[in-house]
């Protein structure tokens, strides 16, 4: 009888449960948000809070491929802020650059910085995150001497690059669509192509990976290289979004990131992650840094009800993981 | 043998990142200091004074104006500039960079504090060493300084913050204060000094809703600008005493249409306001100049070292082109008031912005 229940509490049971889980919680958040302050469940606020969300979501996809192949990337905040700073140079100096070139150079700079990441870590072998911490650096301090110091401000960037951010297409904010067509992409990618699958099978089980032939190099290589690319789009829109590119944007902001990562589910010892989960944990952190502001939480007390949100997610992870594997145990018994 | 290849690869990368920093620091200090060439000056006639300024961190804008202007005045005095900052804006970044000044035997150090009383063990070893020692812009405590130059009289800057909202909206509505973080220390007090014109003048009409905290991050004040206007559809405006607050607050007003509706005024940098002054979304914002604090700082060095002042209240000094100055006293030790804010509006603006 105990065992029939055990079995029939299976591994995919258990990550639906613990989306619904995440979805309930999102739900009731917001529900109380709401009590406190009504002006949170309106079309406007809403809207806002999408707006905001999109970056981190755009990132935290990328950080989930990373993270399921057992690696980490400290570098995306650097990245970001170097695309971003290359980007409102350029287009501060030529002013007639279609924004979607802007885009694209922006993606380009990104890719070349995860390229590096992707060589140091798969082909010299070095732990991802010492290679990304030392590449954070350097990433940092390139920006610093692209910009020479200074920041670019809004009148230096033309309205066609501050619109990318702003305008809108049937409705939907720019940004809101960008994250929606990769959320799409990667939906599509991870579960039905069979490189998508590799990575997994990279993740969960280095060793049987090899022996079934697949290329770690290659995977490892297009993961960062992923997360580069998207770290160069997400950079191009944060500037274009607050028209402001500076040395220290998003400093220490790869860490939200890995948070709405881990809150989604996603593994830091790799192997699990779903794309859904890690929308939902992006749109959780949206909705506290967009709600706890029109409750008037104490300044001291938001950080604090963020940590403390993360920290229940990952405990109620661990206790998950212990019931599949005792399940799994009881299994190899009969 | 592929182990110790990777073993060598990794010992290079290693050493490659230690001259990586080695080479960083020397250029921060060499971009903004010359010291190199300077130093070889020193050794032919040893008698130059030389002065040093410590900023918070390397690349920050308003930083480099500050060191800018008190390198000007340095060399309109003849002797010699070290102009010194660290990457991050930490104490231990500084403290680091103190105890080589004091090595190196300087006459004066500027400091621009990231701490206010995490220096005071290094600072009061270089004035026990005879090492004249004041902080400007950002203060550190009565007992690790002689002096301190204030960028503007906190009390001015508050109250002068409601007199402009208040000419701007007619002396009727709803206004919030958009800050950085909770514990930065001048701009609470100069909130204080904002509530304390409130309470004194003829404000009645006019009510501060909330006092929100950015952080100095663009997302987190852009959250907290979207969060005042939907909790208080009748705010009238937003006061933001901080370039980065004033400069998101500003952003989402023009994004929202809301120009003419809710205005935004406070402290900012030039070049990240000039759009939105040209907009019309801030009819004008005050801040000090850089050039001039910075420049006050290195007369008020030399005014020490040949003792002319002591720190005392009542000593006076002359300051180049902007003429003569009083220590007054203030709340911890004594310091130099540098004068009212200064008012960026359309008028200006242009010229400004390309300057910082």
């Amino acid at each position: 009888m105990k065992d029939n229940i055990l079995q029939s509490l299976n591994l995919e049971k258990i990550a639906k449960f613990r989306e619904l889980g995440l979805l309930g919680f999102i739900i009731l958040l917001a529900i109380i948000i709401q009590l406190l302050n009504p002006a949170f469940l309106t079309f406007g606020n809403l809207r806002d809070l999408l707006t905001n969300t999109a970056i981190l979501s755009i990132l935290a996809l990328g950080m989930m491929l990373v993270l399921i192949t057992r690696g980490i990337d400290l570098s995306i905040g650097a990245t970001l802020a170097l695309s971003g700073m290359i980007t409102a140079l350029t287009v501060s100096a030529y002013g007639n650059l279609h924004p979607l070139l802007a885009i694209l150079l922006g993606i380009m700079v990104g890719i070349i910085c995860g390229v590096i990441l992707g060589l140091l870590v798969s082909k010299i072998g070095i732990l991802p995150i010492i290679a990304s911490l030392g590449l954070m650096n350097v990433f940092r301090g390139l920006t610093f001497w692209v910009g020479g110091g200074e920041w670019v401000s809004a009148y230096q960037m033309p309205p066609s690059f501050k619109s990318i951010a702003t305008s809108s297409f049937l409705g939907i904010n720019t940004l809101v669509l960008i994250a929606v067509v990769i959320f799409l992409l990667f939906y599509y990618f991870v579960n039905n192509t069979i490189t998508g699958r590799q990575i997994y099978a990279v993740g969960s089980n280095p060793d049987s990976a090899r022996v079934s032939g697949i290329n770690q190099t290659k995977i490892l290589i297009l993961v960062y290289t992923i997360m580069g690319g998207l770290s160069g789009l997400a950079g191009v829109l944060w500037v274009s979004k607050f028209a402001s590119a500076q040395g220290d944007t998003a400093t220490g902001y790869e860490l939200t990131v890995i948070a709405a990562c881990i809150l989604g589910g996603v593994s830091i010892a790799g192997g699990v992650g779903k794309v859904t989960g890690v929308l939902l944990g992006a749109i959780l952190l949206g909705v506290l840094s967009n709600g706890l502001p029109l409750i008037n939480v104490s300044p001291f007390w938001q950080m604090g009800i963020e940590g403390m949100i993360i920290l229940i997610a990952v405990l109620f992870n661990t206790n998950v993981k212990m019931l599949v594997e005792k399940n799994n145990l009881l299994r190899r018994e009969i | 043998m592929l182990r110790r290849w990777v073993l060598y690869v990794l010992l290079l990368f290693v050493f490659g990142i230690l001259v990586a920093c080695g080479d960083d620091s020397e250029t921060s200090g060499d971009a903004a200091g010359e010291g190199t060439t300077e130093e070889g000056q020193e050794e032919t006639d040893g008698e130059q004074n030389r002065y040093a300024i410590v900023f918070k961190n390397t690349g920050n804008p308003y930083g480099e104006k500050e060191m800018e202007g008190f390198e000007n005045a340095i060399n309109e005095l003849g002797a010699e500039a070290i102009l010194r900052a660290p990457d991050q804006p930490t104490v231990e970044g500084q403290i680091q960079i103190i105890e080589e000044l004091i090595a190196q035997q300087v006459d004066a150090i500027a400091i621009v504090g990231n701490d206010y009383d995490g220096l005071q063990p290094v600072l009061t070893k270089a004035m026990n060493q005879d090492i004249k020692v004041l902080s400007l812009d950002s203060a550190v405590n009565g007992d690790s300084r002689m002096v301190h130059i204030n960028q503007a009289d906190p009390e001015a800057i508050g109250r002068t913050q409601i007199q402009a909202v208040a000419e701007i909206i007619d002396n009727e509505g709803q206004f919030a204060v958009l800050s950085a973080t909770s514990q930065a220390s001048n701009q609470n007090l100069w909130i204080e000094w904002m509530q304390t014109e409130l309470e004194e003048g003829d404000y009645g009409d006019m009510e501060l809703v909330e006092v929100a905290y950015g952080d100095d991050l663009r997302d987190k004040s852009v959250s907290e600008t979207e969060a005042l206007l939907q909790s208080y559809p009748d705010l009238k405006a937003i006061v933001s005493p901080t370039t980065v607050g004033i400069a998101a607050a500003s952003k989402v007003i023009t994004d929202k249409g809301l120009q003419g509706e809710v205005v935004v005024t406070g402290l900012g940098l030039p070049s990240e306001m000039a759009e939105y002054i040209n907009n019309g979304v801030s009819p004008w914002m005050y801040l000090w100049n850089p050039l001039d604090v910075g420049y006050l700082a290195g007369y008020a060095a030399d005014a020490l070292v040949e003792g002319e002042i002591s720190g005392e209240v009542g000593d006076t000094f002359e300051a180049g082109d902007l003429g003569s100055y009083e220590v007054t006293e203030s709340e911890d030790g004594t310091e130099v008031l540098l004068g009212e804010p200064f008012r960026f509006d359309e008028d200006n603006i242009d010229e400004w912005k390309e300057i910082y």
